[in-house]
């Protein structure tokens, strides 16, 4: 519409006066409410107003007092006993799936572990461990498709592991080595696969928001062109502190506008760095700003695998109805870990606090304590998982740190589709440079060394 | 009885972490032993830009030197000036994320429990609203000093800059309103293991639009001084970037007293007749090392070394004047060489002594590419292409 009116103007054409521009013209088209549609009817009890077409009118001047309104409820399956607390719960996985996520939810912990303490050693620069996040992300990753895209924040390892990343695809990360699918360009944790449907965790908080809610929309269209596809959803993981982004609120409103099938799920583990919940907001949680936004909204006890499971499944079924919508989850926790390697989180908080929370409860041993009961694991078989594991993460880790670095030369690939004449360029007097300078630089660590800045 | 044997295989995860750590430290130890020269890491103690003992003090233009002065690393003077300016305006606030701890880089240590949670607080997690808050207060009278926790997290906050802080004063014309007292610190540059979200050094963003002050300091004592400037005497917005590498790293004696450094003036670090090389911030370490190996090595050389202080707007005169007197520049910088602040230094300088040049002015810089993790010692600026460059450009 834009260029139709730039090229009358510059073939100096005139414009019928009495004719509203093209582009004012396409907002009359039918179907899409205009304000002066909205007449009231004698007597109504509310006026369609354009923007709150049901609100009643009263007479009693009252401002509405969030504190008045009950906190949104958390719903659990499973309660921190390991007992069934929903009567209408009914496990739907196989003894064998149950111990396959339990697994799971162990091995990144283990890895969590030795992958924390790897970097205090100086193996790796860096690392985020998700300490008490396991059910929440392990959880809800185990109800997804495999055809549904997924943008992470950074510390949902839980869900590459539960989507089927290897360990040696997480130590080759980590490691940033020559099969780094990240071509060594992105610091520890910044996972990303394309044939598990994830994109490539990006540093910047709240940024995969809108971006999910773009994706969601794009596999609507892609149905709707052609509807032998499956139904497909994206699924946007954030922490509460991200949700204070501008990005967010774009995020929500935008899915929620344009009925984009995504799911939101937000890890309230209470801490964004030092910052606590009170320093970050003032309203209900998260989860009241789904409401605000238009958009089906659960809040759940993240540290129940069962409870995560099942709100996750059923926001899949609702994301899907109605030709797409998103789905907001606030999933309740509490991070345990430091917020990172380079954290100290008791300059911020008593260490007590963290040890009360672990000692009341914890995802991990909260499914444990409910496979005991149902008499499908043992000591025994925890002793044996946990050993083995453990060898497996050790195996994976000291083979990806034998590894040799990516070629030196993708330092300058990717940047565009085709490297600019002034990237050649740039390559080709580095590589002038390093041999001018052979001894200044270690290059035997890189692959190909010097040779891959040929031309 | 979960806390015990996480405990034990904890220990046990140590232990075999070591073995194979002793392993690999050996193989790592054996594969190669370079002789370096130059791309040796920068001696902190030794260096001539840091005031190793107080003697030195007077000899840096505007540094106070007969009172005491105190061994301070660079975010311990950040921290000082903040507390000089706390307690010498009520109107003076501090606030970002995680500030009320002490901000993650420790710039903020102490300073709610000195000045209250009225001033010193910490914010929700966005950017866009520490910067539009900031401008509000600035707007009514208070000097917010804004933490971005780190600059590579900026960008939120662009419009709020851009459209906002910079044409403030220009939009409100004959109303007077401005930000003066409006400081928006944030620490930037590479430390060896940022990758893309944590080495990023925008400053040649902010320069394009005119309105800010862009100030990166050098040192401790610079910082202390240059800040204060920003907060309590500058009538106009500044955006302050701290090298974050030298939070730690570059520790020298800081005067005691409160003292301003003035902005948008450049100072000339060391004296020289053949080569003029302007810089800022942490290559200014490198400068000075790859300098000091080129006199070494060619007997009569003299370079002469600016620190620009004030990236925008920038020292103009004392850069032109040390140009036209040694004939040769060469700029250094981390942020990427593309439309970068050496573009702006060599167009300006080639316009005004294009006949005194006797060779092109050299650009070291970023290249143009992201800061990848494995890469980052390769995509910026080091000691042996300085070096390089200073001998390239003398022999031209």
């Amino acid at each position: 519409m834009r260029a139709r009116i730039f090229s009358h103007a510059r073939r100096g054409l005139t414009r019928p006066k009495h004719r509203s521009p093209p582009a004012l013209r396409s907002v009359q088209h039918p179907g899409i409410r205009a304000g002066s549609s909205l007449s009231q009817r004698p007597d109504a009890q509310f006026l369609a107003f354009p923007g709150a077409v049901k609100s009643a009118f009263t007479s009693s001047l009252k401002f509405s007092v969030p504190n008045e309104y009950p906190a949104m409820e958390t719903y659990r399956a499973v309660d921190q006993h390991g007992e069934v607390v929903d009567r209408s719960f009914t496990p739907d996985l196989s003894d064998d799936k149950v111990v396959r996520i339990y697994k799971n939810m162990l091995l990144i912990s283990t890895m969590d572990m030795i992958m924390f303490d790897a970097q205090r050693q100086g193996r790796i620069s860096f690392y985020m461990v998700s300490a008490g996040e396991e059910a929440l992300t392990v959880g809800s990753a185990s109800v997804l498709e495999k055809g549904d895209v997924v943008f992470c924040q950074y510390r949902e390892q839980g869900v590459f592991v539960e989507r089927g990343f290897g360990l040696d695809e997480f130590m080759n990360q980590l490691f940033a080595n020559n099969k780094d699918p990240g071509r060594g360009r992105n610091m520890p944790v910044h996972y990303g696969s394309a044939a598990l449907n994830i994109h490539t965790i990006s540093s910047p908080l709240a940024t995969q928001l809108p971006q999910a809610a773009g994706a969601a929309y794009a596999l609507k269209m892609q149905r709707a062109i052609d509807p032998s596809i499956p139904p497909r959803v994206v699924v946007a993981y954030f922490g509460e502190g991200a949700a204070s982004e501008g990005d967010f609120h774009a995020a929500l409103n935008i899915a929620a506008t344009r009925s984009c099938p995504a799911i939101y799920i937000c890890r309230n583990n209470g801490y964004a760095i030092s910052t606590p919940t009170l320093d970050q907001y003032r309203g209900d949680g998260i989860a009241s700003r789904g409401i605000g936004y238009g958009i089906e909204t659960i809040r759940v006890d993240g540290n129940d695998i069962w409870a995560v499971r099942e709100a996750t499944k059923k926001a899949r079924e609702l994301a899907l109805q109605d030709g797409g919508k998103p789905v907001l989850i606030e999933a309740m926790t509490y991070r345990v870990s430091h917020h990172s390697t380079s954290d100290d989180s008791f300059a911020y908080r008593a260490k007590v606090e963290v040890e009360d929370w672990k000692r009341r409860d914890n995802p991990i041993a909260r499914l444990r304590k409910w496979m005991e009961a149902k008499g499908i694991w043992s000591d025994a078989k925890e002793k044996e998982s946990r050993e083995s594991i453990r060898r497996d993460v050790l195996k994976a880790f000291s083979e990806a740190e034998k590894v040799q670095k990516p070629p030196i030369r993708y330092m300058f690939e990717d940047v565009y589709e085709e490297m600019t004449p002034e990237l050649k360029e740039q390559m080709a007097e580095l590589k002038d440079h390093l041999e001018k300078y052979p001894g200044e630089y270690e290059l035997a660590e890189f692959e190909g060394g010097r040779d891959s800045l040929n031309p | 009885m979960a806390n015990r044997f996480h405990r034990l295989t904890l220990a046990r995860h140590r232990r075999l972490l070591d073995s194979h750590t002793r392993y690999y430290a050996s193989q790592a130890a054996l594969a190669s032993t370079p002789v370096r020269r130059l791309n040796v890491p920068i001696e902190f103690g030794s260096t001539p830009l840091l005031h190793h003992t107080a003697k030195t003090l007077s000899k840096t233009p505007g540094l106070p030197s007969s009172g005491a002065s105190s061994r301070l690393n660079l975010f311990q003077a950040v921290n000082a000036a903040l507390r000089t300016a706390l307690a010498a305006s009520d109107r003076v606030l501090c606030f970002g994320e995680d500030v009320a701890f002490g901000g993650v880089f420790r710039c903020t240590a102490g300073l709610q429990d000195e000045f209250g949670k009225l001033r010193v607080f910490n914010t929700p997690l966005t950017e866009q609203g520490i910067v539009g808050a900031a401008i509000g207060a600035a707007a009514e009278g208070r000097k917010p000093v804004v933490e971005i926790q780190f600059a590579d997290y900026v960008f939120p906050a662009f419009d709020q800059i851009v459209n906002e802080a910079a044409k403030f004063r220009y939009r409100e014309g004959e109303t007077g309103a401005n930000l003066g007292g409006l400081v928006i610190r944030m620490p930037c540059g590479g430390v060896g293991h940022g990758a893309l979200y944590h080495t990023q050094s925008p400053e040649a963003l902010f320069c394009h639009v005119p309105g800010f002050r862009v100030v990166m300091p050098r040192s401790p004592s610079q910082a202390k001084g240059l800040l204060l400037s920003a907060i309590l005497e500058s009538k106009d917005p500044v955006i302050f970037m701290e090298p974050k590498i030298l939070y730690r790293a570059a520790v020298e004696e800081v005067p005691d007293e409160a003292y301003t450094l003035p902005l948008s003036k450049a100072e000339v670090i060391k004296t020289g007749a053949d080569l003029t090389i302007i810089s800022y911030g942490r290559p200014l370490y490198m400068c000075a090392a790859a300098i000091e190996a080129a006199e070494k090595d060619r007997p009569g050389l003299s370079v002469e070394l600016v620190d620009l202080r004030t990236i925008y707007p920038w020292d103009r005169q004392t850069v032109i004047e040390s140009v036209v007197k040694t004939g040769r520049a060469i700029v250094v910088h981390e942020s990427m060489v593309n439309f970068g602040v050496g573009a702006e230094i060599a167009a300006t300088v080639q316009e005004a002594g294009f006949l005194r040049l006797k060779a092109p002015v050299k650009r070291i810089a970023g290249l143009t590419t992201h800061t990848g993790l494995a890469y980052e010692k390769y995509v910026l600026p080091d000691v042996a292409r300085i070096y390089d460059g200073i001998l390239a450009t003398v022999d031209y």
